[in-house]
């Protein structure tokens, strides 16, 4: 651990450093807050369904938190065939 | 282990990771038997259940990705599907992640149950990663455990509060209270080993900590720096570069699904000269 080395690695406690920073700014500004993702997915099946039928599992919300950028994916299955109201 | 040897059906195992103490090790070794797990083929999901002070996440290096949690999934917010996360490095690995803003009234045993037994259905294990102390957080994520890891440091409170969990382990868990079940298999996990200051007699033998408990032992994980940059990589130990730690874990898991691995204590190697000056990574 303490050996010397041409070719050190990046320290591992810089990373750990990093990842809290990032972490406790998406927690602290509140975007953490416990029901805004489960009223947004709501919200999008309601919009969805006024158009066409689906189902609660037909929707899939993947999240990465990032330094500057944070991005939402959300993915809506439809059946094979589009049930159209 | 062949991936063929794998039956079909999934095993649907639920294992405890428990303590009492804080600060043994629970996660660290949830995270580290969970991949092992699943590097061997078998499908495996590390679910947290000290909600409130999530951290799984952050010692398996999801932390950025948590979308739903457990507790919407218990109080129908969210699909278990939904809240599922699938570790980047490994396929068969899967987080359940705890909920950072609630509190462990939230954990209702009918929730955990419903919820455990769809897990059951599509993974051979599900690893409970408990929180410390033995209040209802602790309790819920020991209830329906088939087996139970009990993260135990040689030294007294630990030991002391690893005996308390074995009593509960044998008397509130759903195993103990059903007639002609077999108890929950408990085994302990040693963990922060330090063998120079065991021989100085600083600190007390394994075999000293498994006369007063009296359970079979699962495996001994030296105290190591691997264990404290695993966690700030956000790698579960036997993932990251090899290590006595990792070793030792990959071991513990041969030996919790029957394999006859002998008990050695492998301690770090100090690299030499040329490994120094060329630097340890391949």
């Amino acid at each position: 651990m303490f050996g010397f080395s041409l070719r050190p690695r990046k320290a591992s406690a810089s990373t750990a450093k990093e990842r809290l920073q990032i972490l406790l700014a998406h927690e602290r500004s509140g975007g953490a807050r416990p029901d805004c993702l489960p009223q947004l997915q709501r919200d999008i099946l309601d919009v969805i369904r006024r158009h066409m039928q689906i189902g609660d599992e037909a929707i899939d919300i993947r999240m990465e938190r990032g330094d500057e950028l944070s991005s939402l994916e959300i993915n809506i299955e439809f059946p094979g065939k589009l049930g159209m109201n | 282990m062949s991936k063929d040897l794998i039956p079909e059906a999934p095993l649907g195992k639920v294992i405890v990771v428990t303590s009492g103490k804080g600060g043994v090790g629970k996660t660290t070794t949830s995270a580290a038997v969970g991949a092992e797990l699943a590097r061997r083929g078998h499908k495996t999901v590390v679910i947290d259940f000290d909600v409130g002070l999530r951290n799984l996440d952050m010692i398996m290096g999801c932390e950025r990705r948590v979308v739903f949690d457990f507790i919407n999934v218990i109080q129908g917010d969210a699909k278990l599907k939904q809240a599922l996360i699938r570790d980047r490095r490994l396929e068969t690995l899967s987080v359940l992640p705890t909920s950072q803003t609630r509190d462990k009234d939230a954990l209702t045993r009918e929730g955990v149950e419903k919820v455990l037994e769809e897990l059951r259905q599509d993974f051979d294990y599900i690893i409970c990663d408990s929180p410390a102390g033995i209040e209802r957080g602790a309790q819920m994520a020991m209830y329906f455990a088939d087996e139970a890891i009990v993260v135990t440091n040689p030294e007294v409170s630990s030991v002391r509060d690893s005996d308390r969990v074995l009593g509960l382990l044998n008397s509130i868990t759903e195993r103990a209270g059903k007639e002609g079940a077999e108890p929950v298999k408990a085994q302990v996990l040693i963990t922060r080993h330090n063998k120079a200051r065991i021989e100085s007699g600083e600190m007390m033998p394994v075999e000293d900590v498994l006369e007063i408990l009296a359970v079979p032992l699962l495996g001994i994980i030296p105290e190591s720096a691997a264990v404290l940059r695993a966690s700030n990589l956000g790698v579960p130990v036997v993932l990251d570069d090899p290590s006595a730690a990792g070793t030792a874990y990959e071991d513990a898991v041969g030996r919790m699904i029957g394999e006859q691995i002998e008990m050695r204590i492998a301690a770090d190697r100090r690299p030499g000269l040329l490994q120094r000056l060329f630097g340890r990574t391949a």
